[in-house]
Protein backbone atom coordinates (compact mmCIF):
# COMPACT_ATOMS: atom_id res chain seq x y z
CA UNK A 1 0.00 0.00 0.00
CA UNK A 2 1.32 3.42 -0.88
CA UNK A 3 2.54 5.58 1.95
CA UNK A 4 0.21 8.53 1.77
CA UNK A 5 2.10 10.70 4.24
CA UNK A 6 5.35 10.41 2.37
CA UNK A 7 3.79 11.88 -0.75
CA UNK A 8 2.63 15.09 0.96
CA UNK A 9 4.42 17.97 -0.65
CA UNK A 10 5.80 15.81 -3.44
CA UNK A 11 5.03 15.99 -7.09
CA UNK A 12 3.53 12.48 -7.08
CA UNK A 13 3.16 10.31 -10.18
CA UNK A 14 -0.41 9.59 -11.26
CA UNK A 15 -2.20 7.84 -14.10
CA UNK A 16 -2.51 11.21 -15.87
CA UNK A 17 1.21 11.84 -15.50
CA UNK A 18 0.32 15.03 -13.65
CA UNK A 19 0.33 15.69 -9.91
CA UNK A 20 -3.17 15.22 -8.47
CA UNK A 21 -2.62 18.05 -6.00
CA UNK A 22 -1.94 20.45 -8.82
CA UNK A 23 -4.95 19.23 -10.81
CA UNK A 24 -7.09 19.67 -7.70
CA UNK A 25 -5.73 23.19 -7.19
CA UNK A 26 -6.56 24.18 -10.76
CA UNK A 27 -10.03 22.66 -10.38
CA UNK A 28 -10.49 24.66 -7.17
CA UNK A 29 -9.35 27.86 -8.90
CA UNK A 30 -11.75 27.16 -11.77
CA UNK A 31 -14.59 26.89 -9.25
CA UNK A 32 -13.42 30.14 -7.65
CA UNK A 33 -13.94 31.83 -11.04
CA UNK A 34 -17.63 31.01 -10.69
CA UNK A 35 -17.74 32.39 -7.14
CA UNK A 36 -16.08 35.70 -7.98
CA UNK A 37 -17.87 35.85 -11.34
CA UNK A 38 -21.18 35.73 -9.47
CA UNK A 39 -20.15 38.47 -7.06
CA UNK A 40 -18.79 40.71 -9.84
CA UNK A 41 -21.97 40.13 -11.87
CA UNK A 42 -24.11 41.14 -8.88
CA UNK A 43 -22.06 44.35 -8.59
CA UNK A 44 -22.42 45.16 -12.31
CA UNK A 45 -26.11 44.28 -12.27
CA UNK A 46 -26.81 46.85 -9.53
CA UNK A 47 -24.45 49.54 -10.79
CA UNK A 48 -26.16 52.90 -10.63
CA UNK A 49 -29.27 51.34 -9.08
CA UNK A 50 -28.83 52.84 -5.61
CA UNK A 51 -31.68 55.15 -4.62
CA UNK A 52 -29.70 56.86 -1.86
CA UNK A 53 -26.04 57.82 -1.52
CA UNK A 54 -23.18 57.66 -1.00
CA UNK A 55 -22.51 56.62 -4.60
CA UNK A 56 -19.21 55.20 -5.91
CA UNK A 57 -18.01 58.58 -7.21
CA UNK A 58 -18.56 60.05 -3.72
CA UNK A 59 -16.30 57.61 -1.90
CA UNK A 60 -13.79 56.08 -4.33
CA UNK A 61 -10.22 57.34 -4.20
CA UNK A 62 -8.60 55.93 -7.34
CA UNK A 63 -5.09 57.10 -6.40
CA UNK A 64 -5.28 55.30 -3.06
CA UNK A 65 -6.69 52.08 -4.54
CA UNK A 66 -4.04 52.19 -7.30
CA UNK A 67 -1.34 51.93 -4.64
CA UNK A 68 -3.10 48.81 -3.30
CA UNK A 69 -3.10 47.38 -6.83
CA UNK A 70 0.64 48.01 -7.21
CA UNK A 71 1.22 46.31 -3.86
CA UNK A 72 -0.66 43.20 -4.98
CA UNK A 73 1.18 43.10 -8.34
CA UNK A 74 4.47 43.40 -6.44
CA UNK A 75 3.41 40.54 -4.16
CA UNK A 76 2.87 38.30 -7.20
CA UNK A 77 6.41 39.08 -8.29
CA UNK A 78 7.85 38.25 -4.85
CA UNK A 79 5.82 35.03 -4.89
CA UNK A 80 7.42 33.79 -8.12
CA UNK A 81 10.80 34.82 -6.74
CA UNK A 82 10.09 32.57 -3.73
CA UNK A 83 9.24 29.73 -6.08
CA UNK A 84 12.43 30.29 -8.07
CA UNK A 85 14.46 30.28 -4.86
CA UNK A 86 12.76 27.01 -3.82
CA UNK A 87 13.67 25.46 -7.19
CA UNK A 88 17.27 26.59 -6.64
CA UNK A 89 17.10 24.99 -3.15
CA UNK A 90 18.06 28.35 -1.68
CA UNK A 91 15.78 28.05 1.33
CA UNK A 92 16.81 31.19 3.28
CA UNK A 93 16.09 33.26 0.15
CA UNK A 94 12.82 31.37 -0.34
CA UNK A 95 11.71 32.21 3.21
CA UNK A 96 12.71 35.83 2.68
CA UNK A 97 10.58 36.14 -0.47
CA UNK A 98 7.67 34.28 1.14
CA UNK A 99 7.79 36.62 4.15
CA UNK A 100 7.99 39.61 1.79
CA UNK A 101 4.93 38.35 -0.08
CA UNK A 102 3.03 37.92 3.20
CA UNK A 103 4.02 41.44 4.28
CA UNK A 104 2.82 42.90 0.98
CA UNK A 105 -0.42 40.95 1.42
CA UNK A 106 -0.76 42.38 4.92
CA UNK A 107 -0.21 45.88 3.53
CA UNK A 108 -2.98 45.25 0.99
CA UNK A 109 -5.43 43.96 3.61
CA UNK A 110 -4.49 46.84 5.93
CA UNK A 111 -5.20 49.26 3.11
CA UNK A 112 -8.55 47.60 2.50
CA UNK A 113 -9.48 47.87 6.20
CA UNK A 114 -8.51 51.56 6.12
CA UNK A 115 -10.59 52.06 2.96
CA UNK A 116 -13.63 50.30 4.44
CA UNK A 117 -13.33 52.43 7.58
CA UNK A 118 -13.14 55.62 5.52
CA UNK A 119 -16.21 54.59 3.49
CA UNK A 120 -18.13 53.76 6.66
CA UNK A 121 -17.33 57.17 8.10
CA UNK A 122 -18.66 58.71 4.91
CA UNK A 123 -21.95 56.92 5.51
CA UNK A 124 -21.55 53.82 3.36
CA UNK A 125 -22.34 50.63 5.25
CA UNK A 126 -23.29 47.21 3.89
CA UNK A 127 -27.00 48.06 4.37
CA UNK A 128 -26.98 51.67 3.14
CA UNK A 129 -27.77 50.88 -0.50
CA UNK A 130 -27.23 48.19 -3.16
CA UNK A 131 -23.86 49.70 -4.03
CA UNK A 132 -22.72 49.25 -0.41
CA UNK A 133 -24.04 45.69 -0.27
CA UNK A 134 -22.51 44.48 -3.54
CA UNK A 135 -19.26 46.40 -3.01
CA UNK A 136 -18.57 45.19 0.53
CA UNK A 137 -19.52 41.58 -0.27
CA UNK A 138 -17.30 41.46 -3.37
CA UNK A 139 -14.24 43.21 -1.98
CA UNK A 140 -14.75 41.63 1.45
CA UNK A 141 -14.69 38.13 -0.04
CA UNK A 142 -11.53 39.05 -1.90
CA UNK A 143 -9.97 40.42 1.30
CA UNK A 144 -10.78 37.14 3.10
CA UNK A 145 -9.06 35.24 0.28
CA UNK A 146 -5.96 37.44 0.62
CA UNK A 147 -5.97 36.85 4.39
CA UNK A 148 -6.15 33.07 3.87
CA UNK A 149 -3.25 33.39 1.42
CA UNK A 150 -1.19 35.30 4.00
CA UNK A 151 -1.82 32.55 6.56
CA UNK A 152 -0.72 29.88 4.05
CA UNK A 153 2.45 31.85 3.26
CA UNK A 154 3.32 32.24 6.94
CA UNK A 155 2.66 28.52 7.55
CA UNK A 156 5.06 27.72 4.70
CA UNK A 157 7.72 29.96 6.26
CA UNK A 158 7.31 28.34 9.68
CA UNK A 159 7.29 24.82 8.22
CA UNK A 160 10.41 25.56 6.19
CA UNK A 161 12.11 27.07 9.22
CA UNK A 162 11.31 23.96 11.28
CA UNK A 163 12.48 21.70 8.46
CA UNK A 164 9.11 19.96 8.12
CA UNK A 165 8.18 21.16 4.63
CA UNK A 166 9.34 18.07 2.65
CA UNK A 167 12.34 17.30 0.50
CA UNK A 168 10.77 19.17 -2.43
CA UNK A 169 9.54 22.47 -0.96
CA UNK A 170 9.15 23.96 -4.44
CA UNK A 171 5.93 22.03 -4.92
CA UNK A 172 3.96 23.35 -1.89
CA UNK A 173 5.37 26.82 -2.64
CA UNK A 174 4.05 26.49 -6.19
CA UNK A 175 0.60 25.42 -4.92
CA UNK A 176 0.32 28.35 -2.53
CA UNK A 177 1.69 30.54 -5.33
CA UNK A 178 -1.09 29.44 -7.68
CA UNK A 179 -3.66 30.48 -5.08
CA UNK A 180 -1.87 33.76 -4.46
CA UNK A 181 -1.66 34.65 -8.16
CA UNK A 182 -5.33 33.79 -8.56
CA UNK A 183 -6.17 36.26 -5.79
CA UNK A 184 -4.07 38.79 -7.74
CA UNK A 185 -5.91 38.24 -11.04
CA UNK A 186 -9.25 38.56 -9.26
CA UNK A 187 -8.10 41.94 -7.97
CA UNK A 188 -6.93 42.93 -11.47
CA UNK A 189 -10.51 42.38 -12.67
CA UNK A 190 -12.13 44.01 -9.61
CA UNK A 191 -9.89 47.08 -9.87
CA UNK A 192 -11.01 47.73 -13.45
CA UNK A 193 -14.68 46.78 -13.23
CA UNK A 194 -15.41 48.30 -9.83
CA UNK A 195 -13.04 51.24 -9.47
CA UNK A 196 -11.93 52.40 -12.91
CA UNK A 197 -15.00 52.01 -15.13
CA UNK A 198 -17.29 54.91 -14.27
CA UNK A 199 -20.76 54.16 -12.90
CA UNK A 200 -23.56 54.98 -15.38
CA UNK A 201 -25.73 57.92 -14.38
CA UNK A 202 -29.34 57.02 -13.56
CA UNK B 1 15.74 14.74 16.45
CA UNK B 2 17.24 18.01 15.38
CA UNK B 3 16.28 19.72 12.16
CA UNK B 4 17.55 23.05 11.06
CA UNK B 5 15.76 25.43 8.78
CA UNK B 6 17.63 24.39 5.69
CA UNK B 7 17.12 20.64 6.02
CA UNK B 8 14.52 19.31 3.63
CA UNK B 9 15.74 15.75 3.54
CA UNK B 10 13.43 13.22 5.20
CA UNK B 11 14.21 9.51 5.25
CA UNK B 12 12.27 8.72 2.08
CA UNK B 13 14.10 9.16 -1.20
CA UNK B 14 13.15 12.11 -3.36
CA UNK B 15 10.36 11.30 -5.81
CA UNK B 16 11.14 11.76 -9.47
CA UNK B 17 9.46 14.82 -10.95
CA UNK B 18 6.24 13.93 -12.77
CA UNK B 19 7.04 16.12 -15.73
CA UNK B 20 9.79 18.47 -16.76
CA UNK B 21 8.74 22.10 -16.91
CA UNK B 22 10.35 25.26 -18.16
CA UNK B 23 10.61 27.89 -15.45
CA UNK B 24 11.36 31.47 -16.43
CA UNK B 25 14.37 33.12 -14.86
CA UNK B 26 14.15 35.82 -12.19
CA UNK B 27 14.98 38.41 -14.87
CA UNK B 28 12.04 37.27 -17.02
CA UNK B 29 9.73 37.48 -14.00
CA UNK B 30 10.91 41.01 -13.24
CA UNK B 31 10.27 41.96 -16.86
CA UNK B 32 6.72 40.60 -16.65
CA UNK B 33 6.24 42.41 -13.33
CA UNK B 34 7.37 45.70 -14.87
CA UNK B 35 4.96 45.24 -17.78
CA UNK B 36 2.14 44.62 -15.28
CA UNK B 37 3.07 47.80 -13.39
CA UNK B 38 3.18 49.75 -16.68
CA UNK B 39 -0.24 48.42 -17.70
CA UNK B 40 -1.68 49.35 -14.31
CA UNK B 41 -0.23 52.86 -14.69
CA UNK B 42 -1.85 53.12 -18.14
CA UNK B 43 -5.18 52.00 -16.68
CA UNK B 44 -5.02 54.63 -13.93
CA UNK B 45 -3.97 57.30 -16.45
CA UNK B 46 -6.88 56.30 -18.73
CA UNK B 47 -9.35 56.67 -15.86
CA UNK B 48 -8.17 60.28 -15.35
CA UNK B 49 -8.00 61.06 -19.09
CA UNK B 50 -10.63 62.68 -21.30
CA UNK B 51 -11.43 59.32 -22.84
CA UNK B 52 -15.00 58.31 -22.02
CA UNK B 53 -17.78 55.88 -22.85
CA UNK B 54 -17.18 52.79 -24.94
CA UNK B 55 -13.61 53.77 -25.90
CA UNK B 56 -12.58 54.06 -22.25
CA UNK B 57 -14.23 50.78 -21.29
CA UNK B 58 -12.67 48.98 -24.29
CA UNK B 59 -9.19 50.32 -23.46
CA UNK B 60 -9.49 49.40 -19.78
CA UNK B 61 -10.81 45.92 -20.51
CA UNK B 62 -8.03 45.30 -23.04
CA UNK B 63 -5.36 46.27 -20.49
CA UNK B 64 -7.07 44.10 -17.88
CA UNK B 65 -7.21 41.11 -20.23
CA UNK B 66 -3.49 41.45 -21.06
CA UNK B 67 -2.63 41.65 -17.34
CA UNK B 68 -4.85 38.64 -16.61
CA UNK B 69 -3.22 36.55 -19.35
CA UNK B 70 0.30 37.58 -18.33
CA UNK B 71 -0.22 36.56 -14.69
CA UNK B 72 -1.91 33.30 -15.66
CA UNK B 73 0.61 32.53 -18.41
CA UNK B 74 3.89 33.48 -16.72
CA UNK B 75 3.38 33.69 -12.95
CA UNK B 76 1.00 30.70 -12.84
CA UNK B 77 3.10 28.88 -15.48
CA UNK B 78 0.17 27.94 -17.71
CA UNK B 79 2.20 29.01 -20.75
CA UNK B 80 4.82 26.38 -19.92
CA UNK B 81 2.75 23.77 -18.08
CA UNK B 82 0.63 20.88 -19.28
CA UNK B 83 -2.30 21.83 -21.50
CA UNK B 84 -4.63 19.94 -19.16
CA UNK B 85 -4.20 22.59 -16.48
CA UNK B 86 -4.98 25.31 -19.01
CA UNK B 87 -8.09 23.50 -20.20
CA UNK B 88 -9.26 22.91 -16.65
CA UNK B 89 -8.85 26.58 -15.72
CA UNK B 90 -10.32 27.76 -19.02
CA UNK B 91 -13.37 25.62 -18.35
CA UNK B 92 -14.00 27.57 -15.14
CA UNK B 93 -12.92 31.01 -16.35
CA UNK B 94 -14.58 30.98 -19.78
CA UNK B 95 -17.57 29.06 -18.40
CA UNK B 96 -18.08 31.66 -15.66
CA UNK B 97 -17.59 34.53 -18.13
CA UNK B 98 -20.13 33.07 -20.59
CA UNK B 99 -22.65 32.26 -17.87
CA UNK B 100 -22.53 35.69 -16.28
CA UNK B 101 -22.56 37.59 -19.59
CA UNK B 102 -25.76 35.65 -20.38
CA UNK B 103 -27.17 36.67 -16.97
CA UNK B 104 -26.29 40.32 -17.60
CA UNK B 105 -27.85 40.17 -21.08
CA UNK B 106 -30.95 38.53 -19.63
CA UNK B 107 -31.35 41.39 -17.15
CA UNK B 108 -30.79 43.90 -19.94
CA UNK B 109 -27.72 45.56 -18.46
CA UNK B 110 -26.61 46.79 -21.88
CA UNK B 111 -30.15 47.09 -23.25
CA UNK B 112 -30.90 50.68 -22.30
Amino acid sequence: MADITSSVGHEEQTSTGLPSTKLAMWLFLASECLLFGGLITAYILYRGASLVGPYPEDVFDIAYTSVSSFILVASSLTMVMAHNAALDKDYPRMRLWLTGTAMLGLAFVGGQVFEFTAFYREGLSITTNVFGTTFYVLTGFHGVHVTVGILMLLILVVMSWRGSLSDQPAFPVEMVGLYWHFVDIVWIVIFTLVYLIPTPQT
Amino acid sequence: MTMTGDQHTPDTPAAAPAHVEYHPSAREYVRVGLILVALTLIEVWLSYSDLAGTKLIAALLTATLIKFLMVVGYFMHLKFDSGRFSRMFALGAIGAFTLYVCVLLMFGVWGS
